[in-house]
């Protein structure tokens, strides 16, 4: 059953996440989901589930940590970090998407 | 692309802290969903909507789960971890089963594997310790005149080795034996004469002392010394640490041991472990027929030649062929229509990778069928047992399995039966690597070395065939799966019918193609046992239950001709005197041994033949009544007699052939013959008989008296009615009383003779009725299975047939006969196929077609014995269902 009902793409959500880390520091996966869906003024439909796998799939590949820490009503969660190279690719990343969207803004005006 | 490998890495250690990782994920859902739920309270719903929105939009809670622990292992890995434990358990849970399916695939694979190594360590593979045997082919000699290989000359051989280039080495192995005293122990061993470069050619290094030294094998008698085997040197010289630089009287020549090689090693005969190695120059010692190394006519010897690295042997043929060419050109007295030829390995015409080739060859096709028997049953049993799981596999279809994941899953429990089978298999040719000696007596008291060799390449052969058999057997259950109906199998099994079509024929055409495939395997065995009978029991041309032969070892024990001669004189007056012997005769050369005779070119009287042209005859030096005890019959003329001796004139005696090709109908008695420059006159013309083979075609042969030929070395026959066992004692006692330290060789006749040199067809003969018994025994367990379970499952119409008023004759008639035809259309399919194979048999076969019909007959009459003993239970059976009981079910 690999398709989610997440209208994010994949690779998307995987940039959401790491400028999400960048902005807030150390945050839970709930907090992340939290955060995404304000920021989008709730204009994006996202499973909350489908965060962890990604998440899983960016510690995988060291772009970010994670750690167990108490949460601010003293519950225990786990706690997810942008590491060196997190913070490396969240930069290329948000390099190309603005030539990716420049180039599509201009495609679509000429057009 | 270190990202690549970092996940990699990952998702490695994930597969070995599952539980943790999985405890793990628990905990975090949990906190989030608490998180939302403590979040939404706070908004203000009421606990239980808060906590419903929270698993809203979290999504679903198992799906995340599936998805996670997809990205975090390995999935492929741990699901086929997790079919190999299913299906162990499945194993396990049908102990029944799984014994008898992986008993029969141990014999396919095990028959696979024990032919293959006996296969790699008789032809390919065949010298433990000797390097590069791929580079190593067999050098023999070829002559226009004469049917199949000559052995060569030492000169030839020495202008080979100086004059190509394409070669690495040539190096000589000839076979001798010796009777070896140590103390008051005397015992036949074997041994080989060897050029002075043997060890390093073969990259052999002696693990004491040396090997031979460069012109140790130039100069008649000219360096005395010899290397000894490793287990000659622990065995008869208690593994003295001193021993090089002793000496050991070798057929009556004092030998200085220069060397001991090491363990493992055994010579270069394919068939007998060699314990002492000569080198070339002491060839006069060891071998008949006097000093032959600088005689280009004396052909004597066998050898090898490596080919440097990269070179063909058709490139080796034809630098060989041109070098011999120009010894024809140089030397056409002796080398006019001569060659040389060189041989893979596995074709040496020499030593008893000749006599096996065709044996294993036709090995090779017959375990195959074994194999796929054992695979059909195999197949057969999975079959049933995939009907017993059609609930578990519609279940499992019903609740969302890909059918490629149940096709992974049957395939993986082929895997395990087919790797176990495999591992049973290697076992059995482990045991079996020696079993093939078991079949050949041991000759003169020297057992044969004929190791199967399980090295690397066996374990990669066993594996492909383990790979095949599980595709083999996993394709049926995997072609059922496929078409499982999800509705229909849910309900009850509908009731079968005997004879019906639908599911039942995959398994009663498996039981068709097993059935064909033993019968060719029976018609097989039938032809070989029929060849083997006539050969044993054709006449080779002299008595051969009468007459018994054995030996005394007078050149070992040093005699010189003249006492040889007065002591086989002596010998022949002392046995003829017992009680019970009708004639006693000594002669050089055993008809059907591996010894050579002695030849000549000849000349006759009246045909003109330039010296060159001469045809090259054979003949054997025999003493007087010789025709009298072997039971020769004479055509015309007379036998020797004791006065044909040094000093009456000298005579010959020629078989049939040889009087009708040179003296073209006209009677040859007085004719004279001319025998290396001496002329005889021929007295006798006997009756034509097997000289070296059974199997070999009339050819001219002639015979001298021993007098007027003498050479020490002969073997005594004797004519009697009585036992070997009993002559035996008495010739011992005769033997003793001539001279303290002398014993014969065993005595034995020459039908037992003949026997022994017809075992490669006994080989072949045991081999294949064995194999063939137990594909028959494999394919009668499944047509058994096929019966018993068609019976099993058409209750309901046999009862019918009962209540309808059948009897127990007509159900018991009804199963029979469709057990009959299942037989009769597997025989008739495999008697189509045995009439296409059997020629393959070709060489095995003596005076019997490859579609006698006797050998077919026969095995029509077994098949048809042994399927009615199959069907007979299931069918007896049959006749005890209960009408009521079946029909109320």
């Amino acid at each position: 059953m690999p398709s989610s009902k997440s209208e994010v793409l994949q690779g998307t959500l995987d940039l959401l996440v790491l400028k999400t880390l960048d902005s807030l520091g150390p945050t839970h996966g709930f907090g992340i989901a939290l955060r995404i869906q304000q920021v989008s003024k709730d204009l994006l439909q996202l499973n909350q589930g489908t965060l962890y796998p990604a998440l899983l799939r960016l510690e995988q590949r060291g772009l970010i940590a994670s750690k167990w820490g108490v949460s601010e009503n003293n519950r225990k969660a786990k706690y997810y970090s942008l590491t060196r190279t997190g913070r490396k690719q969240l930069e290329q990343e948000v390099e190309s998407w603005g030539r990716m969207s420049a180039m599509i803004n201009r495609v679509l005006r000429t057009t | 692309m270190p990202e690549f490998f970092r996940t990699l890495i990952h998702r490695l250690t994930a597969l070995f802290r599952r539980q943790r990782l999985e405890d793990d994920l628990d905990e975090e859902l949990r906190s989030h969903l608490e998180l939302a739920t403590e979040r939404n309270l706070s908004k203000g719903m009421s606990a239980e909507d808060a906590r419903y929105e929270a698993l809203r939009s979290f999504g679903g809670v198992e799906q995340t789960k599936e998805l996670y622990r997809e990205q975090r292992g390995l999935p492929m890995i741990e699901t086929t971890f997790r079919d190999l434990r299913f299906g162990l358990r499945m194993l396990r849970r049908n102990p029944g089963f799984s014994i008898l399916a992986i008993l029969c695939l141990t014999l396919g694979i095990g028959a696979n594997a024990a032919v293959f190594s006996w296969i790699e360590g008789i032809l390919f593979r065949p010298y433990p310790a000797v390097s590069h045997q791929e580079r190593l082919l067999a050098l023999t000699g070829t002559a226009r005149s004469e049917a199949g290989h000559t052995l060569v000359s030492w000169p030839d051989f020495v202008d080979l080795r100086r004059n190509c280039t394409l070669f690495d080495s040539f190096f000589v192995s000839k076979i001798t034996g010796t009777t070896l005293s140590i103390g008051d122990h005397a015992e036949r061993t074997t041994g080989s004469i060897v050029s002075d470069n043997y060890f390093d050619a073969i990259g052999v290094h002696p693990i004491l002392g040396r090997g031979f030294e460069p012109g140790e094998d130039v100069g008649r008698n000219a360096h005395p010394v010899t290397v000894i085997s490793y287990q000659l040197w622990k065995g008869r010289f208690n593994g003295d640490p001193k021993i090089i630089g002793k000496t050991q009287r070798l057929d009556g020549v004092v030998h200085t041991i220069v060397g001991v090689a090491p363990q493992g090693f055994y010579g270069t005969f394919v068939g007998w472990g060699m314990q002492f190695w000569v080198p070339a120059s002491m060839e006069e010692v060891f071998e008949a027929g006097g000093y032959k190394l600088e005689d280009r006519d004396a052909r004597w010897i066998e050898a090898f030649a490596r080919l440097k690295p990269g070179v063909t042997l058709e490139q080796a043929q034809a630098e060989v062929s041109s070098v011999a060419k120009r010894l024809e050109a140089d030397y056409p007295a002796t080398n006019r229509g001569r060659s040389v030829k060189l041989w893979a390995l596995w074709q040496t015409p020499f030593n008893n990778a000749g006599t096996l080739l065709p044996t294993l060859e036709i090995m090779l096709a017959v375990v195959v069928f074994v194999l796929l028997i054992a695979c059909a049953n195999v197949g057969n049993l999975l079959l049933v047992r995939s009907f017993a799981r059609r609930h578990e596999m519609t279940v499992r279809l019903a609740i969302g399995a890909g059918r490629g994941r149940i096709v992974k899953q049957l395939f993986t429990e082929a895997l395990i039966l087919s790797a176990f089978g495999a591992a049973g298999g290697l076992l059995v040719a482990h045991w079996c690597r020696h079993a093939l000696v078991l079949l050949f007596p041991a000759r003169g008291g020297v057992a044969m070395h004929l190791p199967g060799e399980i090295d690397w390449r066996i374990l990669v052969v066993s594996a492909g065939v383990c790979l095949l058999a599980t595709l083999l057997l996993g394709l049926v259950p995997a072609m059922q799966t496929g078409k499982i109906d999800l509705t229909g199998a849910l309900k009850a099994d509908s009731a079968g019918v005997v004879g019906s079509r639908g599911r039942a024929w995959v398994r009663s055409g498996l039981v068709v193609v097993q059935v064909s495939l033993s019968f060719v395997l029976l018609v097989g065995a039938g032809l070989l046992m029929q060849s083997l009978q006539k050969i044993r029991t054709s006449s080779p041309g002299f008595s051969t239950h009468e007459v018994l032969f054995t030996g005394v070892d007078l050149v070992s024990a040093g005699y010189d001709a003249q006492r040889a001669q007065n002591f086989q004189d002596e010998l022949i007056d002392r046995v003829k005197a017992l009680p019970g012997i009708e004639w006693a005769v000594f002669a050089r050369m055993t008809p059907l041994s591996y010894g050579s005779f002695s030849s000549t070119p000849i000349a006759v009287d009246g045909i003109e033949v330039p010296p060159e042209e001469r045809p090259t005859v054979e003949y054997n030096e025999v003493g007087p009544y010789y025709f009298a005890t072997m039971g020769i019959p004479l055509v015309s003329g007379r036998e020797f007699t004791r006065a044909d001796d040094e000093r009456a004139a000298l005579v010959a005696i020629v078989n049939e052939t040889m009087a009708a090709q040179y003296w073209r109908g006209r009677n040859p008695i007085g004719e004279r013959v001319q025998v290396k420059d001496r002329w005889m006159q021929v007295v006798g013309v006997a009756k034509d008989s097997k000289y070296r083979s059974v199997r070999e075609t009339a050819k001219p042969f002639f015979y001298v008296p021993r007098r007027q030929n003498f050479s020490v070395g002969a073997t005594l026959y004797i004519r009697t009615s009585m036992s070997p066992v009993t002559v035996a004692t008495a010739l011992a006692r005769e033997v003793h009383a001539l001279d303290a330290n002398l014993s014969p060789y065993e005595l034995i006749t020459l039908q037992e003779q003949v026997d022994r040199s017809t075992s490669p067809q006994l080989v072949a003969v045991t081999l294949v009725s064995v194999l063939g018994a137990l594909a028959l025994l494999l394919a009668v367990i499944g047509l058994y299975g096929v019966m018993a379970y068609t019976v099993s499952q058409s209750t309901r119409e046999l009862g019918l047939r009962m209540a309808l008023g059948a009897d127990a004759s007509n159900l018991l008639r009804l199963v029979i006969s469709r057990g009959l035809a299942l037989t009769a259309g597997g025989a008739l399919l495999g008697a189509a196929v045995a009439l296409g194979l059997t020629r393959l048999l070709g060489k095995l076969l003596y005076h019997v077609s490859p579609r006698d019909p006797l050998a077919f007959g026969a095995a029509f009459a077994v098949m048809t014995i042994a399927a009615l003993a199959a069907c007979f239970l299931p069918a007896w059976r049959a006749t005890r269902t209960d009408p009521a009981e079946a029909l109320r079910n």
